[in-house]
């Protein structure tokens, strides 16, 4: 188990490490100049070769690289218009916001976090929980508006949800505050309010996908024999169910929930548009209408770090659900 | 276990007495005009269609047939795992004493495992993949030993282990199934069925997934624990080979009807069925001629859903024309089938018995097999 996961930790590392350089490569070795966009009024020359070498523009890629991975490492030093030093994990300065770009995010990405966990949450339950009970009841009305649900989720927009959310909840009943981030830390029911609407439209779209996922799985998995077997024991259905039928059958749900947790976690634009708050999502669209590219590129970076790991808790999920993986 | 307490009456035996042979009466396991029908969207199947036998502690009945043959639904039934909001059962199956048909899935969840239990064709599909097989083994214990607690359910489940003839029982409780070989699985799995120490045992293939030289080994091993928990066991099979060397009654089944019933040595020595014939002349003997050639039987098993009217076997007979139109307008029930009302051996064929044994004395000759 212990050698599994090194393996699984040593390739997910080479990942980032291509990731990082594929990146660095995309943003600040294209052929357009970076620095215009960097210095938006009354620049000259002067100026603009100021910024280019306290950029360290004018060093060979492979040393800016360097500097930038060792600035996420220990920190370094950015020169004096860009904020002096910048400690570890240093991603940068950015010339439009005026701020350390690690200070950026350490501000968005709590909010992306607390939009995207308690909805994966959510809808993972949700999903599941209505894929099991229409394979369960197969045929009969339950299955039948189950279906239809996940269906309505599936086809629908969430700038479309998110909206008559809004509508319904906020400015008609009254019953929820206008969507706004507060930390959990600060006051947790406040923190609940402002994002529930969020939690609940992302919810309702990503659990269609979920719900036919698992009912299609669980269908597939009643008819095994080892579910008959179980059987033959004379487990009682909860058991049979539960404990023999739903394990083999959640391992395609874990993959896909890792892909879309991991996706969503390097920013759900949509989500944030819609109800206003600004999460690493908005933060990248922003930056990229800007173009603010130590914010973009700090963003893309971590919207891989995301994926990666998600894959990386994928893979020891599965092993841990079915001990034949960790032969491999 | 149950059927050996002594009722609380006093009374030696009041079970509902069932229209069936004498020896039956002692019998564990009693099927009479079974019926099992399945709705599906291309019409009523009739899975099993009027069969009855029955089966004492101790004794082996093998059922043989061809797939569809309607002998592992007879055997799901009797277990209770049909799917029960397509299938239509009727007829009696009696449990130790208890009707099983009409119970509801509670009363019957309780019997299996405990009282009936029962072995798959293919060992690595049966055991669940994810968990380990002496887990799976006290799992099956524990359900009907509810205050056994953890420790209690794993020595018992070792004890099986070795009990079945696997190694190491301490060690391997901890493995998956896929750590084990073919053989040690089924063996695993008997050792699974066994845990209950149940009544009735039912082994559907049980080694047809099996290497050959693995297939002997289970069959032993299923007749040395017949001898020590002295249960009645059905094996189903297509394989006549099987049959001859652990069954001690035969019921031939054919499109969900039995065709020919009777003891080892009346249905392998003197088969009286064509269908019967067919089967045998398609396994291999080891003490005939060698170079005999294996006659599969022509044509392919019948649909259940559109059953050939009459015999349902008379598009494969060779010798339906001899028995008239009778063969394609009357099902012929199951009758004595040889000089002796009273020996047992019954056969469901419209031709007369003098005609049949011309008819197999004639097959062997042309055929060649030896039997």
């Amino acid at each position: 188990m212990s050698r599994f996961l090194i393996k699984r930790l040593f390739s997910a590392t080479l990942t980032l490490f291509a990731v990082s350089v594929l990146t660095f490569l995309m943003f600040f070795a294209l052929p357009r100049d970076p620095v215009t966009g960097m210095c938006p009024k009354n620049c000259n020359p002067e100026r603009l070769e100021r910024v280019r070498d306290d950029l360290g523009l004018n060093d060979p890629l492979v040393s800016q690289y360097a500097g930038y991975m060792k600035g996420i490492v220990t920190g370094r030093d950015l020169g004096s218009a860009q904020g002096g030093r910048c400690d570890a994990p240093c991603l940068g300065w950015s010339y439009v916001s005026n701020e350390a770009v690690s200070d950026t995010i350490a501000r968005v990405l709590p909010v992306t976090l607390s939009i995207v966990i308690p909805a994966a949450i959510l809808w993972l339950l949700l999903g599941v929980g209505l894929g099991m009970v229409s394979a369960l009841r197969r045929g009969t009305w339950l299955d039948r508006a189950a279906i239809g649900f996940s269906l309505t989720g599936a086809s629908l927009q969430l700038y479309f949800v998110g909206a008559v959310l809004l509508l319904v909840f906020v400015y008609n009943l009254r019953l929820l505050p206008v969507p706004s981030y507060t930390s959990i830390f600060d006051d947790p029911v406040k923190w609940a309010s402002g994002l529930v609407l969020a939690w609940v439209a992302l919810a309702f779209l990503f659990s269609a996908i979920y719900a036919r996922l698992s009912r299609a799985q669980m269908l597939e998995t009643l008819s095994e024999d080892f579910v008959r077997t179980a059987r033959a024991k004379g487990l009682a259905k909860p058991k049979v169910y539960g404990r023999h039928a739903l394990r083999a059958a959640i391992t395609p749900v874990v993959t896909i929930a890792g892909l879309d947790v991991g996706g969503a976690l390097g920013g759900t634009v949509i989500t944030e548009t819609t109800f206003g708050i600004q999460g690493l999502g908005r933060t990248a669209v922003d930056a990229v209408r800007s173009g603010d590219l130590p914010t973009i590129m700090a963003t893309v970076l971590i919207a891989a770090v995301f994926v990666v790991l998600a894959n990386v808790l994928v893979d020891l999920l599965y092993a841990a659900i079915d001990p034949r993986v960790r032969l491999r | 276990m149950d059927s050996s307490e002594p009722s609380p009456s006093g009374e030696p035996d009041d079970r509902p007495a069932v229209p069936a042979q004498r020896s039956d009466q002692d019998a564990y396991l009693r099927v009479s005009d079974l019926r099992v029908r399945f709705d599906t969207e291309d019409g009523v199947v009739r899975a099993v269609d009027g069969v009855s036998f029955a089966v004492e502690r101790g004794r082996t009945l093998g059922i043989v047939g061809e797939s569809g043959s309607g002998k592992s639904v007879t055997s799901l039934a009797i277990l209770g795992l049909h799917d029960p909001r397509r299938t239509t059962i009727t007829g009696e199956i009696s449990v130790g004493g208890r009707q099983v048909v009409g119970l509801s899935d509670e009363e019957v969840r309780r019997l299996r495992g405990r009282d009936m239990a029962m072995i798959f064709q293919d060992p690595l599909s049966a055991l669940h993949p994810y968990y380990t097989v002496g887990r799976q083994i006290a799992e099956a214990y524990r359900v009907h030993h509810p205050k056994a607690n953890r420790r209690e359910a794993r020595q018992r489940a070792v004890d099986m282990l070795d009990r079945v003839g696997i190694p190491q029982p301490a060690r391997r409780f901890d493995q998956y199934p896929h750590e084990f070989s073919g053989g040690m699985r089924q063996r695993a799995m008997i050792a699974m069925s066994l845990v209950n120490d149940p009544a009735l045992l039912i082994a559907d293939e049980p080694t047809t997934a099996l290497d050959v030289t693995v297939q002997a080994q289970i069959l032993d091993l299923l007749a040395d624990l017949q001898a020590e928990f002295h249960s009645a066991i059905i094996l189903i099979t297509h394989d006549l080979g099987v049959v001859g060397q652990v069954a001690d009654d035969v019921l031939v089944m054919y499109g969900g009807r039995a065709v020919e019933r009777g003891s080892v040595e009346q249905v392998l020595r003197s088969p009286q069925h064509p269908y019967t014939w067919g089967l045998l002349s398609s396994v291999p003997s080891l003490h005939g001629d060698a170079d005999a050639d294996l006659v599969p039987i022509p044509g392919n098993p019948p649909s259940l859903i559109n059953l050939p009217s009459g015999c349902a076997f008379h598009p494969r007979c060779r010798y339906a024309d001899r028995a008239g139109s009778r063969s394609r307008s009357d099902v012929p029930e199951l009758r004595p089938a040889g000089q002796s009302d009273s020996d047992g051996h019954l056969v469901a064929c419209h031709l007369g018995a003098e005609e049949r044994a011309a008819f197999y004395a004639e097959d062997i000759a042309s055929v060649g097999v030896a039997r």
